[in-house]
């Protein structure tokens, strides 16, 4: 049975990277307004699933051509090494450092250690819905 | 020292960096690059041994959980100083051995990794002070060992040996772990050191014997006394170049270590004692005596470790006799059994790494390790044969090899032990010196074994499948260092007395006055006294009892492999598992209803109980603001719609209704101004549902069951209590206020972590410990997930050899 989904993949084309920029604000305005890794993450991977939904999978594959399985393991990976990284700099595990900055154009700008953190859980989110919801769907 | 902090994280570092660089150098053996690490790693331990003789120590502190004293502590003194020598030093000749050992065709990426984390993780073990950072590098050894045991996991005895070496060391693990608990309870300290020197007066304590014992536990498993030696010769089933290090030189003596580590704290006490003594001893005397009946080489080394440890643990046991007090002799006898065992120590890593080494390379070169089928091989091997004769001769205690020296040490120890008159030693004393010259015996026997069934006698080539011939030059480097080493040691035993051994006896007699634990040098002339004609009646008893080996070998029949330690373990598995299984399967049914009827059992039995017999209830509208028109209507729509869940005849309609809730969660969040929470929540319901709609061609038809009224009837119930419960726990939670707000606390997130939405201050700083953990749990769940659907019905499950 073939169905006609032009008009879906007319719109994801166009509102997929409407996703992905809100996916990317969220992720960075997290520290001051809602948002963060655990929204940023989940909305990307909801981008990547409407691509899903859209087009087929091997499309999507040929497109975005990421083993999402070694992106959930570089985002633990990232989570507990920002931790252990922590003690490095002979803080206990864990401790997060910011520190503003007066960068010309942008203005004062906060950059936290948080961030990478944050970057860790949102990529470990991102690799696990789309690993779980690409498992899923292409058994049967 | 920053310095041991790298020697134990370098290991781990390279290993993680092996997968990245492995492709790049594939033309070159990555075991090259390997080899740089313990070297370099033995050169800085080396450049210690001037200030640790001189009687310092270095120790150095990462905070890692302060709020639970949990801190990366490393300590370096004499006694971790040999362990981490011999960790290095062995590793390094193993790695050199196992560049020509193992071919480029094994999976060498697998091979170098977990080398690199059984290394960095022994290095964590001798080196830690907080005892909880000790007891994670502990597991790790075990996990790493496993995964070196099971390195050919395609055969079946390999996965055998790897899982009962795993089960055995980890059950005495956790054990010593809830010691350890108990000892931090006891003290009041995580460090190694204090809680030491806090437990020796603490004798009283009602917690001071079951720590003792659970410590011991732990260290008998690790090190594979008698009745846990059993889990070491199937262990053998890994490459040889890793039987070598694990289980010559470094991994069993972890509990050597632990040992040696915690005679101070026990020291003096009976129970101490007689247990490691004792254990010591019949793990000497059964393991020699077990080894002279192998028939494959490489067993027959497994048997003489096992043997030769139970030497080391016995000598241990003897030495913490000098912290009794009121002794009626000088404690300097006691004292130099600790540094016979420690002497011993490292002449054993010595002669039998080059021991495992040759046999590694009998195998590989000549095809088999079958002592029945090898024979006349000194003509075609010379280099091994040289070798194999000087480990296999210090082994048995002869001059001029160093295990002659530390073997006289031994007997001098036990016959010291004779003439003490506590303990209970006066009528039982007279048993030890006989026991270990029996066991002596034995190991001379099968030292003789070794030599001459392998070398000696006609070479039957029939019986092979590949022409002989010596070892390549690199092969036999590692093992000829070692050789020298024996021979080396003997003729110079000082030097390593001095520099390394004595400054380890000062970390374990620290207690004592340095006069109680001198040592006056050694000598391999030491008169013709008792331990020299006990030498004697060894070479002659033994030479005979290998002659008549024939007549006498029946002995054995009376041990069979039916009653043995193996059998009993291989039935308690066997048990454990059907016994599980059947549990399990009498409460899997497989249907979804069934797990949650047990889940909600439990919740309504321990929390509304709870409820009831505490009088927590307590209900209070007084403070409450009023509801908004907008949540009752929320509200309304959402009660509506659970209940509608419950009477839809179709799928679709349930999983839209379903969503209905979800977002009216959302649109609750929204209404109580949590942006945060709205957004989530919201998100998370779009990816579910679209998840639901994904499968939801391949779930099967719906179809609605016919129950009996019992069972509706109490799954009615059951649903009822639940939400009751629910209900009151979350208004009484509301009403009594038990604690303070932490709020507040929260409220300075932007002065203490430099963000203004609080939610998120409190996910990325305040509890990132949970954040990380669940990050890292949702990660386990996915690959989990990954793995569950791509490899149902294991079909393509790799081809295992039953």
């Amino acid at each position: 049975m073939k169905i006609n989904d032009v008009i879906l993949q007319t719109i994801t084309r166009v509102v997929v990277f409407i996703i992905l920029t809100l996916a990317i604000y969220l992720f960075f305005s997290g520290h001051y307004d809602p948002g963060g890794g655990f929204i940023g993450g989940l909305v990307l991977a909801s981008a990547i699933v409407l691509l899903f939904l859209a087009f087929d999978i091997e499309t999507v594959r040929i497109g975005i051509p990421i083993n999402f399985r070694v992106v959930a393991a570089i985002g633990a990976f990232i989570v507990v090494a920002t931790g252990i990284g922590a003690t490095v700099f002979g803080t206990p595990f864990l401790n997060q450092a910011f520190k503003t900055f007066n960068i010309p154009f942008f203005g004062e700008v906060e950059l936290s250690t948080v961030t990478l953190f944050e970057a860790g859980v949102a990529l470990a989110v991102v690799g696990v819905v789309v690993t779980i919801i690409l498992s899923i769907s292409k058994d049967g | 020292m920053l310095t041991i902090h790298l020697a134990i994280l370098i290991p781990f570092l390279a290993a993680i960096c092996i997968p990245i660089f492995h492709k790049l150098i594939s033309r070159i053996h990555i075991g090259w690059f390997i080899l740089i690490i313990p070297a370099s790693l033995f050169i800085v331990l080396v450049r210690y041994i001037p200030s640790i003789a001189n009687g310092d120590t270095f120790s150095h502190t990462i905070q890692w959980i302060p709020s639970f004293s949990i801190n990366f502590t490393t300590y370096l003194d004499g006694l971790s100083m040999i362990f981490g020598l011999l960790i290095t030093g062995i590793g390094a000749l193993v790695i050199l051995y196992s560049i020509y050992y193992m071919s480029k065709e094994e999976s060498l990426k697998h091979f170098y990794f977990y080398l690199l984390l059984f290394m960095g993780s022994m290095l964590g073990v001798v080196f830690s002070d907080n005892i909880f950072v000790l007891y994670v590098f502990w597991e790790l050894t075990s996990i790493a060992s496993f995964l070196l045991i099971a390195f050919w996991y395609q055969r079946k005895g390999s996965r055998y040996g790897a899982k009962k070496a795993l089960l055995i060391t980890m059950s005495g693990g956790f054990a010593m772990l809830v010691g350890f608990i108990m000892l931090v309870y006891m003290t009041g300290t995580t460090s190694v050191r204090e809680i030491i020197v806090s437990v020796s007066t603490l004798t009283d304590h009602t917690l001071f014997v079951p720590v003792m014992l659970l410590i011991l536990l732990g260290a008998f498993t690790k090190s594979a006394q008698f009745p846990f030696h059993i889990w070491l010769p199937d262990a053998m089933e890994a490459p040889t170049p890793i039987s070598a290090y694990l289980h010559s030189a470094t991994m069993v003596k972890a509990g050597i270590f632990i040992v040696a580590r915690f005679t101070p704290a026990f020291g003096g006490e009976a129970l101490w004692f007689w247990l490691v003594c004792g254990v010591g001893l019949t793990t000497l005397f059964w393991g020699s005596f077990q080894a002279v009946r192998q028939t494959d080489l490489k067993a027959l080394l497994a048997y003489s470790t096992i043997s030769q440890l139970g030497l080391i643990m016995s000598l241990l046991g003897v030495s913490s006799l000098a912290f009794y007090h009121g002794l009626s002799v000088e404690k300097t006898l006691l004292t130099q059994a600790g540094f016979a065992a420690l002497f011993h120590l490292v002449n054993h890593s010595t002669f039998k790494g080059a021991l495992f080494m040759i046999v590694g390379i009998l195998d590989f070169q000549v095809g088999t390790r079958d002592v029945r089928r090898l024979g006349g091989l000194m003509a075609i091997m010379p280099v091994s044969f040289t070798v194999a004769l000087i480990g296999s001769f210090s082994m048995a205690g002869l001059p001029p090899f160093n295990g002659f020296l530390s073997k006289e040490m031994f007997f001098t120890a036990m016959l010291q032990v004779k003439q003490l008159e506590f303990f209970s030693l006066d009528s039982f004393g007279a048993l030890l010196p006989v026991v270990a010259w029996v066991a002596s015996v034995f190991t001379f026997v099968y030292s003789l074994i070794i030599v001459f069934q392998t070398f000696f006698g006609p070479h039957q080539q029939e019986k092979l499948e590949t022409e002989t011939k010596e070892a390549s030059i690199g092969m036999i480097i590692a093992p000829v260092t070692l050789a020298a080493l024996v021979v080396g040691i003997f003729f110079f035993p000082n030097v390593l007395g001095d520099n390394i051994i004595r400054p380890a006896m000062a970390s374990i007699f620290a207690t004592l006055p340095a006069s109680d634990y001198y040592m006056k040098p050694i000598s391999a002339w030491h008169g013709f006294n008792t331990e020299l004609m006990m030498t004697i009646a060894i070479v002659i008893v033994g030479v005979s009892l290998y002659m008549l080996y024939k007549y006498w070998s029946r002995v054995y029949s009376f041990f069979p492999k039916s009653r043995s330690f193996d059998a009993l373990y291989n039935n308690l598995v066997l048990y454990i598992e059907k016994i599980t299984s059947r549990i399990t399967n009498s409460y899997m049914t497989g249907f979804l209803r069934d797990y949650f009827v047990y889940i909600f059992l439990f919740f309504i039995f321990v929390l509304g109980g709870a409820l009831l017999f505490t009088d927590a209830i307590s209900i209070d509208f007084s403070g409450d603001t009023p509801i908004s028109t907008f949540v009752w209507i929320i509200s309304v729509v959402m009660a509506l719609t659970t209940i509608a869940i419950l009477f839809v005849k179709s799928r679709l309609s349930a999983i839209v209704l379903t969503g209905l809730l979800g977002f009216g969660m959302g649109m609750l969040f929204v209404l109580f101004r949590a942006p945060d929470l709205a957004l989530t929540q919201i998100i998370v319901e779009s990816v579910t549902t679209a998840l639901f709609l994904l499968c939801f061609t391949f779930l099967p038809k719906w179809e609605t069951e016919v129950r009996k009224l019992r069972t509706k009837i109490l799954h009615i119930a059951i649903s009822v209590s639940v939400g009751a419960i629910f209900i009151i726990i979350a208004l009484t939670v509301k009403s009594g206020a038990l604690f303070d707000s932490i709020s507040v606390y929260f409220e300075d997130a932007y002065e203490l972590a430099g963000g203004k939405n609080i939610v998120n201050t409190i996910l990325g700083d305040f509890r990132a410990f949970d954040t990380m953990l669940e990050a890292v749990v949702l990660f386990i769940a996915g690959i989990g997930v990954y793995t569950l659907t791509k490899f149902k019905n294991g079909k393509e499950a790799k081809n295992l050899e039953d």
